[in-house]
């Protein structure tokens, strides 16, 4: 009988197959570490008198506190310096390595793993962060931790787990110019629910996922987490090798031909079978948009806001009724029609430099509207300085928007970048909870194309409504 | 970790499907190098609206959340268990739990019991009826009672094992390093490093 390819990495790490009621014993061959989920795990490690067992698979990185200006100035928060400050210690008291602020490699820990060559095919990749999902772009096995579990891998390396079950979510056919990455994973979501993938790890597979760039794979598998999953997984291939080739920590010589021979046979064999099959069709796919306050509540652009009165569920007709109130919006009003004050360009899901170069060509010539403000937030300095090589800080800049230092940033606002109560913001980020820009702020997810057009007309849009 | 057996506390229904971390602590309340301090960060938001059920008496002395479905989604920050915790709070009632908030529920000793969703209801209207009915949360018989209402929950049995016995994982791993030592010997030498390049 054949195996999908999560159970194949899944097998290749285990150190010791539990009986009965008792889990896993699963080897972690990369922990990323970032500044908010990890004092509690140092401390408990010091508490026990334990150290960190493998620092050389351990890498850390400065990410969720880190203001966007003024990076060569201490941070003015005092809790977040005393946070940021926190991690530099316990790094250097336990050996790991840091990409601190100002550091050329220092950015979204999603985004400076793949981008060092460190996240591998058929690797297993943990990190307290939920978006850890990011990384199974490349046939990796990746999911978001708690800080317990970031403690027990610092202290063992592993982590005891049940097996995942498995989800094919197969894509096929051709994407139409202005669909993106973004748009086929809020189509996913939307399908599939917040819960949908709960206990599941997803396969994305078919045409129109092959196709992918690797930047795009790594924005639909990070947001998996959305739809409940543990994590999100596409086969490697061409593409993934020809990106990882000449990275920093990427195999070279004959490692690497040995290591492309064993990431050729990590895919799902013909006659495995999933837990669950869900199909779309990459042709009918649209530029989508969240109205809600869950990822799960969106709908093509061409749409309108939806009348909860017609929704049968009891449950999700009142969740649409609050989130309805909450973001401010009347049913049936069009979504092209919705008024923004702010847009946000950047996160792990979408601040990568293809990203850039995507909102960058739809604003060269073009002005950002009177009375929105645009932040771009590259998600690493190494994307930031691509950009810039490539003038593409101009564009931005002449277009009136913000050109900013890297970090997480306004997706979740712990740093100064946040909404006010009652602003409204078209945000390339991946989640549209209620405060989750800032208390009071209000969330439209969005594909950087459509962040960049919305930023031009001042109302919710994609390219072709600038035309 | 405490082992945890049966409690008995106020109920509090909280009528809303997914109750997403960002809403359970907000991130401006994450920046603490600590476990503890996280209760004034629980339902942050919430809580400033009067009528919000933990402003309540005498819900606001609760120790047992009944909650609606996909309870814990989003970020997979453990303040949320530590803010629950904080406040008093031991068990969470829902009928779908988001699995990393699952996970760190039961490293956290807060019990994570799973009820079908129309149990979840009549649990709110006898909540809901009787402000400050208690209600008795027993691990080993898997069951949730409150005056005459009495319903299953289900959990997986280790985590249900370890709360019980209040086994802490690490120390239970720790036991099989000689397993971790060999399986290491086995890695292929072509895996990354994190080490700067060519110093490996």
């Amino acid at each position: 009988m054949g195996r999908t390819l999560a159970e194949k990495v899944w097998d290749a790490h285990v150190v010791r197959r539990g009986s009965g009621d008792e889990p896993d014993l699963l080897y972690i061959d990369l922990h990323l570490v970032h500044e908010v989920t990890s004092p509690q795990a140092f401390d408990g490690l010091r508490l026990a008198g334990r150290g960190v067992r493998r620092p050389d698979l351990t890498l850390a990185t400065e990410d969720h506190n880190v203001p966007t200006v003024g990076i060569d100035l201490p941070i003015a928060d005092p809790v977040s310096r005393t946070q940021v400050e926190t991690l530099r210690r316990n790094c250097a008291e336990f050996g790991v390595r840091l990409h601190p602020m100002g550091d050329a490699e220092q950015g979204i820990v999603h985004v400076v793993g793949p981008q060092l060559g460190l996240t591998q095919p058929g690797t297993t990749v943990v990190c307290g962060d939920s978006h850890t999902s990011t990384h199974g772009a490349f046939g990796a096995l990746a999911f978001g931790i708690g800080t317990s579990e970031v403690e027990h891998v610092l202290a063992t390396q592993t982590l005891p787990l049940r097996p995942f079950r498995t989800m094919a979510i197969t894509v096929d056919g051709e994407l139409r110019p202005g669909v993106t990455a973004k748009d086929v994973v809020l189509a996913v979501i939307a399908r599939i629910g917040t819960g949908g993938g709960q206990g599941h790890v997803l396969e994305y597979r078919g045409s129109a996922i092959r196709a992918l760039s690797m930047e795009a794979r790594m924005t639909i598998c990070n947001m998996s987490i959305e739809a409940g999953a543990r994590a999100g997984m596409i086969a490697p291939d061409e593409t993934t090798f020809a990106y990882l080739k000449g990275r920093p920590h990427a195999p070279s010589g004959a490692e690497w031909d040995a290591a492309v021979e064993y990431w050729r046979t990590l895919h799902t064999d013909g006659d495995a079978t999933f837990d669950r099959e869900v199909r779309l069709d990459a042709n009918t796919l649209a530029p989508f948009v969240t109205w809600g306050t869950n990822p799960g509540q969106g709908l093509p652009l061409s749409e309108r806001v939806p009348d909860p009165e017609a929704i049968a569920d009891e449950v999700e007709r009142v969740a649409a009724e609050k989130a309805l109130a909450y973001m401010g919006l009347r049913p049936g009003t069009p979504l092209r029609e919705v008024i923004v004050d702010t847009v946000f360009l950047g996160s792990c899901t979408n601040g990568r430099i293809e990203d850039l170069r995507a909102a960058a060509e739809v604003l060269r010539g073009r002005k950002v509207a009177e009375g929105v403000r645009m932040l771009v937030v590259p998600g690493s300095m190494r994307v930031r300085a691509q950009a810039e090589a490539e003038g593409l800080h101009e564009v931005f800049l002449a277009a009136g928007a913000e050109w900013r230092a890297a970090g997480c940033s306004m997706c979740l606002g712990m740093n100064p970048d946040q909404l006010g109560p009652g602003e409204r913001s078209a945000s390339t980020s991946n989640r549209n909870f209620e405060g989750r820009q800032g208390k009071g702020g209000r969330t439209h997810l969005v594909s950087p194309l459509v962040a960049a057009a919305t930023a031009v007309r001042g109302a919710l849009s994609d390219p072709t409504d600038l035309d | 970790m405490e082992p945890f057996t049966s409690h008995t506390g106020v109920g509090v229904p909280l009528r809303r499907s997914n109750v997403d971390t960002d809403q359970i602590i907000p991130a401006v309340y994450l920046k603490r190098v600590s476990r503890t301090g996280f209760a004034d960060g629980l339902f942050a938001a919430w809580r400033s609206e009067p009528e919000f059920v933990l402003n309540l008496e005498p819900y606001r002395a609760g120790s047992v959340l009944v909650a609606g479905p996909d309870f814990g989604t989003g970020s997979s920050r453990e303040h949320a268990v530590w803010a629950l915790a904080d406040y008093g709070f031991r068990v969470v009632v829902s009928s779908r739990f988001a699995d990393i908030f699952r996970g760190n529920a039961g490293k956290q000793g807060l019990l994570a019991a799973q009820c079908e969703q129309s149990d979840v209801e009549q649990l709110w209207k006898v909540l809901e009826n009787e402000p400050g009915t208690e209600v008795t949360v027993d691990l080993r018989e898997k069951t949730v009672r409150a005056k005459d209402f009495t319903a299953g929950f289900s959990i997986d049995d280790y985590t249900r094992w370890r709360l019980l016995e209040g086994l802490d994982d690490i120390a239970l791993t720790l036991r099989r390093a000689a397993d971790i030592d060999e399986f290491e010997k086995g890695r292929p030498s072509w895996l990354p490093s994190t080490q700067p390049a060519g110093t490996r």
